[in-house]
């Protein structure tokens, strides 16, 4: 007997990169995410997400409505995107309801108060991201804000990245699927899950020690440490430089690339310009340039 | 006199509303609606140009690297480098563009398009060895079937065992296009949002070892695109042949040319591509690509009709919210005056009109397989089939050009940002041409502008009048059950709109609809 745990997606504000980069998972492949028990017994049951579903207007809406009314406290809902609030929310709207458009923000809320969790999705979901960029025009906020203002108190995790790696997403579902949902010493400060999130860049990448020696990089495809290009992995916290990215095969810096910080709620106003160098930021000095007093190399 | 309202439009990007006035079952009068704003010309301005190439790209998580692309065109025009960038930057580009636009165009025909054709729920009968059958045969006799179910029902065509078929095919394809975006990441870092392409040329340098990889996993997608996308767009097509003369259109259209040949000419309309800049119409006559000749107009959209008729590198947005007749927040950008579709087709019709020997022999042995004559291009099945020859044209192109890649020579040349200067980046994305044009002032953005191809196609009326590019391929279509208009959904998903990208402004009395309601 297979359980089904039904799932709804909503994308308000955003660009649908998080749902594409979901369709990146290796291993499980979306395939069996979509179709087969995620994890022994238990099948994720994708009731709406617009951009793959078969049906569309209201019997698309419809299977929200029905979601609300029948499995009360038993769905997760996971948001990707912001949620625009400025002029009565209506810069992101989603079907009718007696003639006139619904607000994200109210299907958002209506899905948000009888759900058993939350899951926001992408760095605009978390904490609001490119679509809240100033001068924020539509007045995007991320999800825990809109939960606040309407007093709404449901589990959240936040699963931020410009887009999120697959594995985030997923490792995170499998993990409420199989331990529950994830006590308050799992998550950080910003409710990422430390499984994914809990060390910094800088401190697993592979040019670390260019880094220490002085080593840095004049220009894209010099050797070196990219911290003079802009790097912001000495603020960033993910597990790119061990997880990599799109089933392995390579990751930012690994292209010659500086991070620019997009899975943390500085990204991206207080981490750009992206190719400047970071000013103000106390770093991890070890390694004789440091220790030496940073003389040119 | 019926309203049909379908909102949302799934299984495409974004946020889209589509209204259809229909009377004795014929769509009289057809308007779009995007349903999402986010502003992001307006957060552009102010920061630093190279911040461009990052930004773009979240305008759209589907097409991300053509924004890059765009973006980094138009930033080497205003840093007076578009003629210096090293060759290997140039292939570099072309491969990581293109690994990216064939992943996309897989994905459009299996897993945004194929459920108008293709009815899943005959693997419920499915009887053979296939693993992945069998898993959804399990899923299907589980008996909750989202997000597959509900949909539009009435019209699939297809035996059974095609049907099954096909939805092996569906499933492979998500493994491909995966593989697709792999590609990319070998030269690019990640997808989406990729990070190798920057103004000056690429971050990566092309190694013996991450050629190989490229090419074993480039054939990878040729043997699927050759052997099973092609064939699969082929099968459909004869089981759904009215289809070839459903959804015409306005039959001009314009492609601005990809995929750059050589990098020595500053002017990007003028530069040998893979896809020919142009424009064509019925006729398939070719005609040179001239950027002056477009103009956007606004009188059937909310701005001061004192805007209308600019060049977008001078564009204005003046609002005017209780205009009369207008009805859309996209403006109308016309070429030379007239209506022009913009995607896939057009791009494989003009490459083929100027006569490009290999176009020639994919579109007419495509068409003899048919049997059906050039004029069927014009449908809904012609821009599933032109989306595939795009698939198949840049895949067997990147096979040449990796070879060309030259370990140890440079990918990038250095550059100042100028205290003033203007840029114009122009490119044919996976749904057709897209512009970034950039006005720089102190060192900063002073004005971004993208005109982009889903707003060429859902455009409203112009000031003649003309309706749109869909709203053109919706009205005089027979729609057989206004509570199933799957016709309707065919032929909007065979443009792939891209709404993310193509909605700029939008305002609050954008929502009020009202004086259509002549229910």
């Amino acid at each position: 007997m297979v359980k089904e745990i039904p799932l709804v997606w909503l994308a308000a504000s955003g660009c649908t990169g998080c749902s594409i980069s979901l369709l990146n998972s290796a291993s499980p492949r979306i395939k069996n995410i979509l179709i087969d028990p995620i994890v022994p017994g238990m099948h994720i049951n994708l009731r709406f997400h617009q951009t793959i579903m078969a049906g569309a207007g209201e019997q698309a809406i419809k299977v929200l409505e029905d979601t609300v009314a029948e499995k009360k406290d038993n769905y997760v809902l996971a948001v990707d995107g912001a949620i625009p609030t400025a002029t009565d929310a209506i810069y992101c709207a989603m079907g009718e309801r007696n003639g006139n458009p619904v607000s994200m923000k109210d299907r958002f809320v209506e899905l948000a108060r009888d759900a058993l969790a939350i899951l926001a999705v992408g760095t605009c979901a978390a904490f609001g991201g490119i679509s809240a960029a100033a001068p924020n025009p539509t007045g995007c906020q991320p999800v825990k804000k809109v939960l606040e203002a309407k007093g709404i108190s449901k589990p959240l995790i936040n699963i931020p990245g410009c887009p999120p790696h697959p594995d985030w997403f997923v490792g995170t579902v499998a993990s409420i699927l199989l331990n529950g949902l994830p006590k308050a010493e799992d998550l950080d400060d910003n409710l990422r899950p430390l499984a994914f999130y809990g060390k910094l860049i800088h401190e697993n990448c592979p040019r670390r020690a260019y880094f220490d020696e002085g080593k840095f990089a004049k220009k894209p495809g010099d050797e070196g440490c990219l911290y003079e290009l802009g790097c912001k992995g000495p603020i960033t916290y993910a597990d790119c430089p061990l997880r990599r990215w799109n089933n392995g095969t390579n990751w930012v810096i690994g292209a010659g690339a500086p991070c620019n910080g997009c899975t943390q709620p500085e990204f991206p106003d207080l981490v750009a310009p992206f190719y400047e160098k970071l000013v103000d930021v106390e770093l991890p000095t070890i390694g004789a340039y440091w220790t030496a007093g940073k003389e040119a190399k | 006199m019926g309203r049909i309202v379908i909102d949302p439009v799934t299984r495409i990007e974004g946020h889209l509303k589509i209204e259809a006035i229909v009377d004795g079952g014929v769509v009289k009068e057809a308007r779009s609606t995007g349903n999402l704003f986010r502003g992001i010309e307006l957060i552009l301005r102010g920061r630093d140009p190279r911040d461009a190439q990052i930004i773009t790209q979240r305008i759209c998580g589907v097409c991300p690297q053509s924004h890059g692309i765009a973006a980094a065109l138009c930033l080497d025009s205003a840093f007076g480098i578009a003629d210096k960038i090293p060759d290997n930057a140039r292939i570099m580009r072309n491969l990581i563009h293109g690994a990216h636009v064939v992943q996309d165009h897989i994905l459009h025909f299996y897993h945004l398009a194929a459920l108008d054709y293709v009815d899943i729920t005959d693997v419920a009968n499915y009887e053979g060895k296939d693993s992945a059958l069998n898993s959804i045969k399990d899923f299907i006799s589980r008996g909750e079937l989202g997000p597959f179910l509900p949909r539009y029902e009435g019209d699939y065509r297809l035996p059974a065992e095609i049907n099954q078929q096909a939805v092996a095919h569906y499933v492979k394809a998500l493994e491909i296009r995966r593989i697709g975006h792999e590609m990319v990441s070998i030269f690019s870092g990640k997808i989406p949002h990729s990070v190798g392409v920057v103004p000056g040329g690429v971050t990566s340098t092309p190694t013996v070892d991450n050629i190989m990889s490229f090419l074993w996993k480039l054939r990878t997608l040729q043997d699927f695109i050759n052997n099973v996308y092609i064939p699969d767009v082929l099968a459909i097509a004869g089981a759904y042949l009215d289809y070839a003369e459903i959804g015409v259109g306005c039959q001009n259209l314009l492609s601005y040319g990809a995929y750059d040949l050589e990098g020595r000419d500053a002017d990007l309309t003028q530069r040998q591509r893979l896809f020919k800049q142009g424009t064509v119409s019925a006729d398939l006559k070719p005609n040179e690509l001239d950027l002056n000749k477009i103009a956007e107009d606004v009188r059937h959209s909310w701005y001061q009709d004192s805007s209308s008729g600019r060049h977008p590198a001078d564009g204005e947005t003046k609002p005017d919210y209780d205009k009369q007749g207008a009805y859309s927040w996209t403006k109308s950008p016309r070429y030379d005056g007239k209506v022009h579709e913009v995607g896939p087709l057009a791009r494989v019709a003009v490459t083929y009109a100027f006569g490009d020997p290999m176009m020639r022999k994919l579109v007419d042995s495509s068409l003899a397989q048919l049997k059906a004559p050039a004029s069927v291009l014009f449908s809904v099945l012609g821009r599933h089939l032109a989306r595939a020859l795009s698939a198949k044209f840049i895949a067997d192109a990147m096979e040449k050009w990796l070879l060309e890649l030259k370990p140890g020579e440079p990918t990038f040349v250095e550059y100042t940002i100028p205290e003033e200067s203007r840029g114009v980046g122009i490119t044919d994305a996976a749904r057709g041409a897209l512009g970034h044009w950039i006005e720089i002032k102190e060192k900063k953005i002073a004005n971004y502008q993208c005109v982009v191809p889903t707003t060429w196609n859902i455009s409203p009326k112009d000031d003649k009048g003309n309706p749109g590019p869909v709203e053109q391929a919706l009205i005089n279509t027979k729609v057989k059950d206004e509570s199933n208009p799957f016709e309707l959904m065919r032929i909007v998903r065979s443009f792939d709109p891209c709404l993310a990208c193509s909605i700029h402004l939008i305002t609050p009395k954008g929502r009020d609809l009202a004086q259509f309601r002549i229910v």
